[in-house]
This record gives structure tokens, C-alpha cells and sequence, in this order.
């Protein structure tokens, strides 16, 4: 039993360890404490709240924040680097199931007790059922997406923009048909959760693999909002504070991703991208020829090279070849080569993925560049050794105003001395464009899957 | 509009310019952990889990607030524990040999070379 206006400060101090703890996570030298300190931001939200006088049964609470903790922990140890994008989904999705859960508690306890609700608690109630369900189905698609439980290709079918505006309004009807009523009704009640997760669903369906990071930040975004909304229905300002917080860095991360796509928000959620291919380009493979090139002679490249700009896709998280690069980065540099690794903001399926899997492969994070960083040293390099990226290297995006990618920010690859693509095959990428860089006369294939190709590269590079 | 609602969306305001501004800072390199971490602040609706579970309200309430509970820890617990396993493998180069100076702001980190 803490006095409120306590527990109000502590919650205050809560929220201040929120913020702090973003600010650190600003650089990689705090990050790793900027975590902890948000850290103790939540236990101390916890405590205060467990000693606050609205609880009167523990059994209940020790049991949920025990099994809760104890799967959150094991998922957090047992995930692949490479599945981080999943896991983040995923995430995502349990934050705004919990809010949804909260919400349609808070609305449940008051119609069961026959207490009036007032109207601006009714709304933001229904907002955070509507958020919150469309945060849990959207994720859950979203992860099955990611893990390739379903296809990743946009699903489309007819009307499906009209569908969803449609279930839009409905829900807005019903919500407002609820609050409306005098009746202890319960029906509209169930019907907006349902419609809400239905809405989720279709959401997400529509939008292809090569936007998730999109997708995820935008997620991640409704959990924050959501768990805001959960602060206006419980009265609590630590949670509208630390759910604003993520509401905004997940739209500024949905941001950054989108221009360095040049499509708008729109254009992501529902264009359907990559779902009628390379339909809108004239352009074919018809009589081009492909250069193929033994390991031997692209490391015989390598291992002369002075100057080396490594391109990691998704096609290296697959492969799980990072820490494969990351020997051969070693190899080039004992010779007296110097590696540089560049980073296109959307290579992988999420932001930042790339550079996670190269810093578990120890490459020290200075030595990987931004695109706006590295783009002006390609004319300078030996050699621009792309890894499993493909529409991030296509210069069509310059070049090609029919091509779908056309406008989007690109790693200036084709401007190297010399370019080697290790490629599992001829296939287009997630756009599903077909890439000119793999048929140009600098550019060798060296075709296989990636880890077998890059432990051939470094055995070869050593042998030099 | 009751006061407690015009002070909420004050509030939500402000905390929402803040976290504009934070976010901006953050180098594209450290996006994936700022998410993670994002993420299990976002679990923040544990708190009003916890309301809604103990204050003994009948059954329901409780069954839908243990169930609340544990996603919003799922969410707390994997985030944090999740962000620290990645920023844990973050380093700079031992030697400090990076390939060159790097006299671009905005790149985030300190700069700082042993």
C-alpha cells in the first residue's frame, strides 16, 4: 500500500528510465547499457503496480508473470540470429494481444457490474480492442510470412481493398453503435473483436516478403499505440508515455524504410508489390549471356585486390553465411586488402538485419557503411563482392523508368573495377525484376549456395 | 471530454515528439536491437494486466488478465533479453584499424577510436 501520489512519481521515474534508455540506445557503445536501464524502467512499473492497492489476489499474477517470462526467456535464448525478424513479429504480436486482452477485460468488468462507462473511456476501449487485434493477426500473418509457413508473395484477390474498408466501417458502426446503446449489450462487443482480427489478417496478407521490414516497423508501431491506448482506459500515464515512445519509432523506422524503397506508405500496404512480377518492364533476359566464373579465379580476384566492398542480401541470412564472410574479409585482409561492408537500409527482411548477423560474426560494426556512406567508393574498389542481394544492387532502379524499382536508392555496385555475385541461381529476387548487373561484362556469377561458395573462396584465398 | 482525457493526449503528444526526436538519432546499424528493445517497452501493458488480473473482479476478468499477463511478459522478458543478446555482439575493431577515419557525423556511436 504505497500513498497514490508515490506510486504516480514512481511511475514518473518509470518513464524516465523509458526515455533515457531510448536516448542510449542511440549508439553502440551505450546500447547494451541504454537496454538495461529501460530494463529497470519496467521492473520498476511492475513493482509499484503489484504494490498499488487495486490488487487483491497474487496467485493469479505470480503464476501469469512467471509462465510469461519464463517462454519469453527461452524464446529470446533459443532464436537464430537469422530468424530475428520472426521473432520481433512475433513480439509485436504478443504486446497487442495483451492490450487487446486488457481492453476487452476493462469493457467486459464494466458491462458484467452494470457500470456506466463514460464515453471517452468507451472509445479509447474500442480503440484499443481494434488496435490491439489487428497488432496480434497482422503479426501472426506477418510471422508465417517470415517463415515461410506461407508463401511469401502478396495473396490478392478481387475486391480485396473494398473488403477491407468495408470491415473498416463495420467496425467503426459497431463501436459506435455500442457506445451508443443504454443496453448492457455484448454481441457488438464480440463482433468488433472479431471483425478486428479478421481485418488484421487481411491487412497483412496482401503485402510480399521483400516489404516485411515495412510491415514489421509499422507493427511494431501498433503495439506501441496500442499499449497507449490500454494508459487511457486504465488511467495510467507510463503506459500512454512509453506506448507513444514506440508508436513514434516504429512510424520514423516505417519511414526510412519506405524511402529508401522511394514508395510511399501506401504503395506498400496496398500495392501488391511483386505480385504481377516483371509485368511492367519491357525488359528481358532474351539474349543476354551470363558470365559464369570458378571459385578459383574469383579468389585468384580477391586475393589481388586492394580495395573490397562486400554487398550482404537476405540470400546471406538464408545461407547462413555470415560468419563464412567474415573468414574471408579476414583471409583478403591478410594480404594486405581492405574490406568494407555496404549496408542497403532494406537488405534482409528487417531494419538493421543485416548488420546483426555480421556483428555476430564478430565483424567489428565499424567497417560496415550506409548506402549514402559507401555509394561515392564503388568507383574506387577492386572488387564488389555481392552476396545474395539483388534488387538492392539493380541498376534498372537508375536506369529503367518502366522497371517497378525505378527511383529506388541503390548501392552503386556496377560502378566497381569488377563485380562478383555469389548467386544460388538465375532466379529473380523477392520484386521478382530481372537484374541487368548479372549480365554485364564486369559482372562474374559464381553460382552455388553461398556458404559452400564463400568456404571454397577462403580456402582458395589462402592456397593463393 | 473529462480533464483526465485532455491531460492523456497532452501527454501522449509530447511523449510521441520525444520519441521522434530519439528515434532520429538512432543509426541505421543499431535498427534491428532499437525495434527488439522498442518492443519490450512496448510490454508495458503488463502493468495494466496487472490491474485487471488481481483486483478481483470475477472470473472472467481474471482468466483474460492471466492471459494478458503472460503475453505482455512474453513480450517484456523476450524483448529485453533478446536486444541484450544483440547488442552484446556489437564491437568496434580491437585494433582500432578500421579501414579509415570516418569524419561523417550522424553515424552514430562515439566516434571514438582506441
Amino acid at each position: 500500500m504505497i500513498p497514490a501520489p508515490v506510486v504516480a512519481l514512481l511511475y514518473l521515474v518509470a518513464s524516465v528510465l523509458f526515455i533515457v534508455g531510448l536516448r542510449r540506445l542511440g549508439s553502440p557503445a551505450t546500447a547494451r547499457r541504454g537496454n538495461a536501464i529501460s530494463g529497470v524502467g519496467m521492473l520498476i512499473a511492475v513493482v509499484v503496480t503489484l504494490f498499488d492497492r487495486a490488487i487483491v489476489s497474487y496467485g493469479t499474477i505470480a503464476a501469469g508473470l512467471l509462465v510469461g517470462s519464463a517462454l519469453g526467456i527461452w524464446m529470446a535464448r533459443a532464436v537464430k540470429m537469422t530468424a530475428m525478424p520472426q521473432m520481433v513479429a512475433l513480439l509485436n504480436g504478443f504486446g497487442g494481444g495483451a492490450s487487446l486482452l486488457v481492453s476487452g477485460a476493462e469493457f467486459l468488468r464494466a458491462e458484467l457490474v452494470g457500470d456506466q462507462v463514460p464515453v471517452d473511456t468507451g472509445i479509447t476501449i474500442q480503440l484499443g480492442i481494434l488496435i490491439g487485434a489487428v497488432t496480434l493477426t497482422g503479426s501472426v500473418v506477418a510471422y508465417t510470412k517470415l517463415q515461410e509457413l506461407l508463401s511469401g508473395r502478396p495473396l490478392v484477390f478481387a475486391g480485396q481493398k473494398a473488403v477491407n474498408a468495408l470491415l473498416f466501417v463495420a467496425i467503426v458502426a459497431l463501436s459506435v453503435y455500442q457506445l451508443a446503446t443504454p443496453d448492457p449489450l455484448l454481441w457488438p462487443f464480440y463482433a468488433v473483436c472479431a471483425l478486428s482480427l479478421l481485418l488484421g489478417v487481411l491487412l497483412v496478407l496482401p503485402i510480399g516478403g521483400a516489404d516485411m521490414p515495412v510491415v514489421i516497423s509499422l507493427l511494431n508501431s501498433y503495439s506501441g499505440i496500442a499499449a497507449a491506448m490500454t494508459g487511457f482506459v486504465i488511467g495510467n500515464s507510463v503506459l500512454i508515455i512509453a506506448g507513444a515512445l514506440v508508436g513514434s519509432s516504429g512510424i520514423i523506422l516505417s519511414q526510412i524504410m519506405c524511402r529508401a524503397m522511394n514508395r510511399s506508405l501506401a504503395n506498400v500496404l496496398f500495392g501488391a508489390f511483386g505480385a504481377q512480377g516483371a509485368a511492367g518492364s519491357t525488359r528481358s533476359a532474351a539474349g543476354l549471356t551470363v558470365r559464369s566464373v570458378t571459385a578459383e579465379d574469383a579468389a585468384l580476384r580477391l586475393a589481388y585486390a586492394q580495395r573490397v566492398i562486400i554487398v550482404p542480401g537476405y540470400g546471406m541470412a538464408v545461407a547462413q553465411s555470415q560468419h563464412a564472410v567474415r573468414e574471408l574479409a579476414e583471409q583478403i585482409e591478410k594480404r594486405g586488402g581492405e574490406v568494407k561492408y555496404a549496408i542497403h537500409p532494406v537488405a534482409g527482411r528487417m531494419p538493421g538485419h543485416m548488420n546483426v548477423l555480421l556483428a555476430e560474426a564478430n565483424v567489428p560494426y565499424d567497417r560496415l557503411y550506409d548506402m549514402e556512406e559507401i555509394n561515392g567508393e564503388f568507383a574506387g574498389a577492386d572488387v564488389a563482392l555481392v552476396i545474395g542481394a539483388n534488387d538492392v544492387v539493380n541498376p534498372a532502379a537508375r536506369t529503367d523508368p518502366a522497371s517497378p524499382i525505378y527511383g529506388m536508392p541503390i548501392l552503386n555496385v556496377d560502378q566497381a573495377q569488377s563485380v562478383i555475385v555469389l548467386k544460388r541461381g538465375m532466379s529473380p529476387g523477392f520484386a521478382g525484376i530481372e537484374n541487368d548487373l548479372f549480365y554485364h561484362e564486369k559482372t562474374s556469377m559464381l553460382f552455388g549456395d553461398a556458404k559452400a561458395s564463400l568456404t571454397k573462396l577462403v580456402a582458395e584465398v589462402k592456397g593463393v | 471530454m473529462s480533464g483526465d482525457l485532455v491531460t492523456g493526449i497532452v501527454i501522449f503528444t509530447l511523449a510521441t515528439y520525444l520519441g521522434v526526436m530519439l528515434i532520429q538519432r538512432v543509426p541505421p546499424t543499431l535498427h534491428t536491437p532499437l525495434m527488439s528493445g522498442a518492443n519490450a517497452v512496448s510490454g508495458i501493458t503488463v502493468v495494466g494486466a496487472l490491474v485487471v488480473a488481481g483486483a478481483g473482479h470475477g472470473w472472467i476478468s481474471t482468466v483474460l488478465g492471466f492471459l494478458a499477463i503472460v503475453f505482455a511478459m512474453m513480450n517484456v522478458a523476450g524483448g529485453y533479453v533478446v536486444t541484450d543478446r544483440m547488442l552484446e555482439m556489437f564491437k568496434q575493431s580491437p585494433t582500432g584499424a578500421a579501414p579509415q577515419e570516418r569524419a561523417e557525423a550522424g553515424t552514430g556511436g562515439d566516434g571514438k577510436r582506441p
